[in-house]
């Protein structure tokens, strides 16, 4: 079920500014993307425009087509809470809900559908998305003690189980990792080469051993110069653009000459 | 810990329950405004129909409408989470038009009523030999009251609560400080009318002193205290400690520290505090009622003697009863809000000013 | 940095810091008196405040020695006559169900405007909005009282008759015609003057909900108002009630505007809309120009009651906002 995204002509402002210039990319299902380049390039805020989470910044404002297979993310009538729930996101800070328990935070998004749904089949979506996020084992026997007790990557692995739990068909993750140890860390890569079984995953990184160990293509983004718009730079397979790239500036940028 | 594989397909595999797609049927976005619109008019209609007398019944008939006609259309074209948040959204309006209908009307109506009478005239003269029922008459005599009372109390709370918040910021620690921490926020909360029973208790019944406008001001200095207080602490805490060190690692003594470093960095925000606090006792009327016993004559010695003061004044010609003393009510109030207003807008100009100052 | 040259000349610069430096400010007579001025003031504070309970138990006990009535029972201010009968009864029902209904009143629509700051209105609205707030705090309460008096009691009347036909029945709606100078308005008023501090307060907490949970609460698929539920209104919960607390502690205490509002009387009707009534300020405020010393006294015995009971809620406000900085700390 996991969805192809096609992106054509997206440009996004934040008022004025003009944050990302003129990108078309391609997001094949059922693979990991990884997205890298220097601060400030747009990555973020290009990973933002594929589930409309960027309008919601005051400013923030959108041009160009997201196909998700066939439907344009920015259609007219898109409702963009239906596209949230079609694409779920992951952030740099796991943010499990502070007043929540852990099972509430895994329930959370599936109890806004509001249809009711029953104990058991809720009991069974969380246990799903637990063992999903490969959680379960740590957290089965307090999952109504507070999210917020958990361990950083604990709580980073529970973010993810809540947005498994609502069955996206995308799953975007902004520098999951970024706030995490190293066998934290491990973990979470673990769990994403799990989880691209089922789900088309982008991933933002500043890590690009991060991006050669997880993804399967790497996009590189750039920017010509402080307060200059990011642009996309080419995407190709992980191992061409680590070995080969086409272009010198990815190159440069991959063997740390800046960025 | 990441070895636990998944035997069953994952959740995205299994239940294909996805609605048809990414579009939801959604009402047009000038549904709001029109159905607004229509409510504001049905109520109106019913309003005029049912020659209900009140304004406020008409208003209140088109917020019921068209809340629930929200809720009803949002419930049929969207669905009920949709229609939930068209609820909270329409609440949400409604409480802001509720609440600003009747701000709108009291600035409105003070502004209105209050120029009728204002004039050079009304701000020179007191109300010496001027019945309560004719017209004429003015509020020198009040302002004069107010300016000294509100000066005093000034001249013995700023200083006193400058102090206090030096010494619970630079010097503050142990039980002493954790005490006067507490009690100012004891004292913050007390009733202006207490106050006032204080200063009556100790200075006029116990001590047998006359009313005065001084006795006045000490009931506003124990107001204005712990508002002193409070907003010079926040500001001197803005401070940041590497400015003192490196005062005190030049062999700067504490004292001259504080009073040449610390408090020129903080001063814009400690001004600001200072006349939002003068803002705040120029307006309390119930300590006047019970110290300063008011007057209608001008009395420029704040110590000896009844005087008046705007508040009090207002409550005066509001208590006397007809027309003319009204007039002369509206246009007191108008006086006592521009002089409140300045005092504010000139103290977050001077934070305004003086902001980038604290923040180097 | 400003320095003269005698205190750069005096000791050793740099010679270790801070820490000498404070031992030895104790003994320059400079640091002396100002510490002394300082701690001086703050000690002040506290005599001040010892000094407003002792003189109020003083003459509140002068006067309870004289009551022939009961204190807190007795629904009868008569503290001028012989001998003196007074209790707070009426006061005490009138100071609480007054600021009940202000709280009920204002305190919804006060997190509504709250939330329409932060979360709903255009940015180019919320901004001048809450500035416009901010100084709404600041209208002195006398002129609320006129406004509520010339103003706002005539227009109140249809309403009141409104409710009378439907609601009478209840016996708290019920309402023969006159000015509508009754608890129920003064509980309006008293809404309308809470408002703007219960507003700003709310709207600063709201505004305070990290971000981060409302970003995970939108990217799980929530629409605008379930982000609020499942993000704001859990954050800002504690420091609403604060909020409500130190603008209940206001209500308590308004004396001008109430006792330009009301309508005084010495008995408890069931009905609110009916004139009739006090509050504890208003009638210390009505009452202190024809009072003699006792009844002077028997006024303070009521304004002890009003403080300790502002106290008590705005002791429970801090302690609600103590509880929360331990809670995000």
């Amino acid at each position: 079920m996991a969805k192809r995204i096609d992106v054509s002509g997206l440009n996004a402002y934040y008022g004025s500014h003009k944050a990302i210039d003129d990108i078309s990319m391609t997001v094949e299902p059922r693979s990991v993307t990884a997205f890298i380049g220097p601060s400030g390039c747009g990555k973020s805020t290009f990973l933002r425009t594929l589930n409309r989470m960027h309008e919601v910044t005051p400013g923030g404002r959108v041009e160009g087509k997201v196909m998700l297979d066939d439907e344009n993310l920015y259609g007219p009538g898109v409702d963009p809470v239906s596209v949230r729930r079609t694409v779920g996101m992951v952030f740099q800070r796991p943010n499990p809900f502070p007043t929540m328990s852990i099972y509430d935070n895994v329930a959370a998004g599936v109890r806004l559908n509001g249809d009711r749904v029953r104990k058991a089949e809720l009991d069974g979506i969380v246990e799903k998305s637990l063992k999903g996020a490969n959680l379960w084992n740590e957290v089965k026997d307090r999952l109504n003690k507070p999210g917020a007790g958990l361990s950083g990557g604990q709580q980073q692995r529970l973010c993810i189980a809540r947005a498994i739990a609502v069955e996206p068909q995308v799953l975007l993750m902004d520098e999951p990792c970024s706030a995490l140890d190293p066998i934290s860390t491990l973990a979470i890569e673990d769990l994403i080469g799990e989880l691209k079984e089922h789900f088309t995953i982008v991933i933002v990184t500043h890590n690009m051993q991060q991006a050669a160990r997880v993804s399967d293509r790497t996009a590189f983004f750039n920017l010509a110069g402080v307060g200059q718009p990011g642009k996309l730079v080419e995407i190709d397979d992980t191992e061409r653009i680590f070995s080969n790239p086409s272009v010198q500036a990815t190159e440069d940028y991959i063997s740390g000459r800046f960025g | 810990m990441s070895g636990v594989t998944m035997n069953k397909p994952l959740v995205a595999d299994s239940a294909p329950k996805a609605p048809s797609g990414l579009h939801q049927p959604r009402l047009p976005r000038w549904a709001p405004a029109a159905l607004a619109l229509g409510a504001a008019a049905v109520g109106t209609g019913i309003g005029i129909g049912a020659g209900l007398g009140s304004h406020v019944q008409w208003g209140l008939l088109a917020a019921v409408l068209y809340v629930a006609g929200m809720f009803a259309l949002a419930a049929r074209v969207e669905g009920r989470r949709q229609a939930k948040d068209r609820l909270a959204t329409s609440l949400v309006w409604v409480c802001f038009l509720i609440a600003v209908v009747p701000l709108v009307s009291l600035v409105w109506e003070t502004i209105a009523r209050g120029i009728k009478v204002l004039d050079g005239n009304f701000l020179s003269h007191s109300m010496a030999g001027v019945l309560t029922i004719q017209p004429g008459g003015g509020v020198y005599h009040a302002i004069i009251g107010t300016l000294e009372q509100v000066g005093i109390a000034t001249a013995i709370a700023a200083p006193i609560g400058l102090l206090t918040a030096i010494y619970l910021v630079e010097y503050g620690r142990g039980r002493l400080a954790k005490a006067v921490t507490f009690f100012v926020d004891v004292m913050t909360g007390i009733p202006s009318i207490v106050a006032g029973l204080f200063v009556l208790s100790f200075w006029i019944l116990m001590m047998d002193n006359g009313y005065s406008g001084f006795a006045g001001s000490m009931a506003l200095a124990i107001l204005m205290m712990p508002v002193v207080v409070r907003s010079t602490e926040e500001m001197l805490k803005l401070v940041p400690n590497e400015l003192r060190e490196a005062s005190l690692a030049l062999g700067v003594p504490k004292w001259r520290t504080i009073l040449k470093v610390v408090l020129p960095t903080a001063i814009g925000g400690i001004a600001t505090g200072v006349m939002l606090a003068v803002a705040r006792i120029a307006g309390e009327s119930a300590p006047i009622v019970l110290l300063v016993f008011g007057s209608q004559l001008i009395n420029n010695n704040p110590f000896e003697g009844a005087q008046s003061s705007l508040p009090y004044y207002i409550y005066e010609q509001w208590a006397a009863g007809n027309e003319a003393s009204y007039d002369r009510a509206w246009a007191a109030a108008l006086v006592l809000i521009a002089f409140v207003m300045i005092l504010n807008l000139v103290a977050r100009g001077i934070a305004r000013w003086k902001a980038p100052k604290a923040g180097r | 940095m400003d320095i003269t040259p005698a205190t750069a000349a005096s000791p050793p610069p740099l010679a270790g810091g801070p820490a000498p430096a404070e031992q030895k400010a104790t003994t320059r007579p400079g640091d002396r008196i100002f510490l002394a001025l300082s701690r001086g003031s703050g000690i002040l504070l506290l005599v001040i405040m010892a000094a407003i309970a002792v003189f109020l138990t003083v003459r509140a006990t002068n006067a309870l020695s004289h009551n022939e009535g009961n204190f807190f029972t007795t629904f009868e201010w008569s503290a001028n006559s012989t001998p003196p009968v007074f209790g707070i009864a009426v006061l005490a029902f009138g100071t609480v169900v007054s600021s009940l209904i202000a709280m009920l009143i204002a305190v919804p629509v006060a997190i509504g405007i709250a939330l329409f700051i932060s979360h709903y209105a255009p940015r180019r609205l919320s901004t001048p909005l809450s500035y416009v707030i901010d100084l709404l705090a600041a209208v002195p309460s006398i002129v609320y009282g006129l406004w509520g008096a010339l103003f706002l009691v005539p227009h109140l009347g249809g309403l009141y008759g409104w409710l009378n036909d439907y609601f009478g029945w209840t016996g708290i709606f019920e309402y023969h015609d006159g000015a509508a100078r009754s608890l129920f308005t003064i509980g309006i008023l008293l809404a309308i003057m809470i408002l703007p501090i219960v507003t700003s307060v709310s709207r600063e907490v709201f505004l305070q909900a990290p971000k981060m949970h409302e970003e995970a609460a939108l990217a799980l698929g929530a629409t605008r108002w379930e982000v609020i539920r499942m993000s704001v209104l859990p954050f800002g919960r504690s420091g609403v009630i604060s909020a409500s607390m130190l603008g209940l502690g206001r209500a308590l205490g308004e004396t001008m505007a109430v006792a330009t509002v009301l309508s005084p009387s010495f008995e408890i009707g069931t009905s609110l809309l009916d004139p009739g009534g006090g509050t504890f300020a208003q009638n210390i405020a009505s009452s202190f120009k024809e009072s003699g010393e006792i009844g002077k006294d028997a006024l303070i015995a009521s304004g002890l009651v009003l403080f300790v009971l502002t106290l008590l809620v705005n002791g429970a406000a801090r302690l609600i906002i103590a509880r929360r900085k331990e809670y995000t700390a």
